[in-house]
């Protein structure tokens, strides 16, 4: 029991959740809850079923056993998904001639919501800006996507998707192929939206090396859920030493 | 040539369907080529010719008949390709060549092997009519108002399906506004270039557009601009020099893309 979380908003409600592709089994009986202000790493060896597990949370994929609750509200009856950001894995695979500027890309994720269309107000504009400053992509906003750095592509995926000033960000593997030092000022802006943004944040990594100094909380996962709570328990843990001996992706950072 | 355009109400109905589909066209040509459904547009043609030739059959006006064959198709093309697990340019290669392959068992029964079949394969817009200029003005502006009303869905779409989705944009419903769109479009094209060639008219002016451009506006507006010299400029030349119409407009589009490729190359060399 983690006393902490008992202080905490409960966003989202993982419940008994099992999913097949075809007749192999991807996740089996997962529960867990992520709560306001986390920052949760969920780790584990490629094919145990992370992103399958982020997609379901999202409503991208159907479970085939147990439910998921975001905000109180059962997936099929949730709608507010401008609270929810979400960077996809290989978000930077786009077609890099697609003739896109920074800001319509941080644009998309507001805009899109609008249910006529016009020109975009002066607090939308804001909030554009705003998102921009937060990944310090604001001087990038009138070129295009294409000609940017993997780094600096990743950081207006974090813009767009935290441009409607959501609850809680999902981000799937964002650092791969990205060098160390850029992946250092990546995670320090995680960082800032978590603890000044308050924005939850849930983080598929490979990358174990990071969860000492910027997670609080893991989940560890290989089709079903071998651990969750604190990051620190979890350095103790028998799950944390089988993935070290397992050869597991370690990677660490100087600031 | 004003005198022309001002005397002529031929060249006047020609000038205002062809301005109003070019746009139609470029608007569309930009998301269609975007989301690697560039082809889709020469399939429906072909399919279309099916819709033409069951108008004549049955005495209907074949431009009706051939818009509800369009839609029908595409809405077909787009379920058979989330279904059957095919490939889009498979679905497409099989409907379009059945298509072809149904029409012209219908022209032979109809016996319709005339001028005004011609006039839909190949293009006819200085002998367009009244009701088909205003049926090309009212589909058109259907067009792209849905665009316009959709612009921010479509574009997020396009470029990450898979966030627009986790979003909550429902992408497959967009699919088949945008897929009914582009058969609309098609029909829309026949009368100005014809079955054979309104693919070119979909896909040149929003791909020369494409090259120049640094964002998404740019591109719709610049391939916009493509495709209204190559409308006007095209009937021009066919009725000044006595060439067709449709061979000059596409000719037409395709010089502009060349010239702007060489642009793109020139900045690039800078």
């Amino acid at each position: 029991m983690d006393l902490a979380a008992d202080n905490q908003q409960l966003l989202i409600n993982v419940n008994n959740v099992s999913f097949r592709y075809d007749s192999v089994p991807v996740l089996e009986e997962v529960s867990f809850h992520i709560h306001s202000g986390d920052f949760l790493a969920i780790i584990g060896p490629n094919g145990s079923g992370k992103t399958t597990l982020i997609k379901i949370i999202l409503g991208l994929l159907e479970p085939t056993q147990g439910e998921v609750q975001i905000l109180g509200k059962a997936l099929s009856e949730f709608s507010e998904w401008q609270k929810i950001g979400y960077v996809p894995q290989k978000a930077t695979h786009f077609d890099p001639f697609f003739p896109v500027s920074v800001r319509e890309v941080v644009a998309m994720g507001l805009l899109s919501q609008k249910r006529f269309p016009g020109r975009t107000r002066k607090e939308e504009e804001e909030l554009i800006q705003k998102a921009l400053e937060q990944v310090g992509m604001d001087s990038f906003k009138n070129r295009r996507i294409g000609n940017l750095s993997g780094g600096q592509q990743q950081r207006v995926f974090i813009a767009r998707a935290v441009v409607n000033q959501p609850h809680i960000l999902f981000l799937d593997e964002p650092t791969t192929g990205v060098d160390a030092e850029t992946q250092g000022h990546f995670y320090d802006m995680l960082d800032t939206l978590n603890r000044k943004e308050q924005i939850t944040i849930v983080l598929i990594t490979h990358e174990i090396g990071i969860i000492n100094k910027h997670v609080n909380r893991v989940a560890c996962l290989n089709h079903r859920l071998i651990y969750h709570g604190t990051h620190q328990e979890f350095c103790r843990s028998e799950a944390f030493k089988n993935m070290l001996a397992g050869g597991h992706h370690l990677i660490s950072h100087r600031h | 040539m004003v005198d022309a355009f001002l005397t002529y109400g031929f060249l006047q109905r020609a000038l205002l369907a062809g301005v109003f589909v070019a746009i139609a066209c470029a608007v569309l040509g930009v998301f269609l080529i975007l989301r690697r459904d560039a082809m889709i547009g020469h399939g429906l043609a072909h399919v279309t010719f099916a819709g033409v030739a069951l108008g004549l059959f049955l005495k209907v006006m074949p431009l009706l008949a051939a818009l509800v064959i369009a839609v029908l198709t595409a809405l077909g093309i787009m379920r058979i390709k989330e279904k059957a697990g095919l490939y889009g340019d498979t679905a497409i290669a099989i409907f379009s060549s059945t298509g072809f392959a149904v029409g012209l068992l219908l022209v032979t029964l109809a016996r319709s092997y005339n001028v005004d079949l011609f006039s839909y394969l190949f293009g006819e817009i200085l002998a367009i009519k009244a009701t088909e200029v205003w049926l090309s003005i009212g589909l058109a502006t259907v067009v792209v108002v849905a665009v316009i009303f959709n612009y921010h869905k479509f574009m997020y779409t396009t470029f990450d399906r898979q966030s627009a989705r986790a979003s909550g944009i429902h992408v497959a419903r967009l699919d088949v506004l945008i897929t009914t769109l582009t058969a609309v479009t098609v029909v829309l094209g026949m009368k100005i270039v014809g079955l054979l060639l309104v693919a070119a008219l979909i896909v040149i002016p929003a791909a020369a557009g494409l090259q120049l451009a640094s964002s998404f506006k740019q591109a719709i507006f610049v391939s916009t601009f493509v495709a209204l010299v190559s409308v006007v400029l095209g009937l021009i030349l066919a009725y000044f020099f006595d060439v067709p119409a449709s061979g000059a407009i596409v000719v037409l589009s395709f010089v502009i893309f060349s010239l702007f490729l060489l642009i793109k190359k020139e900045k690039r060399l800078w």
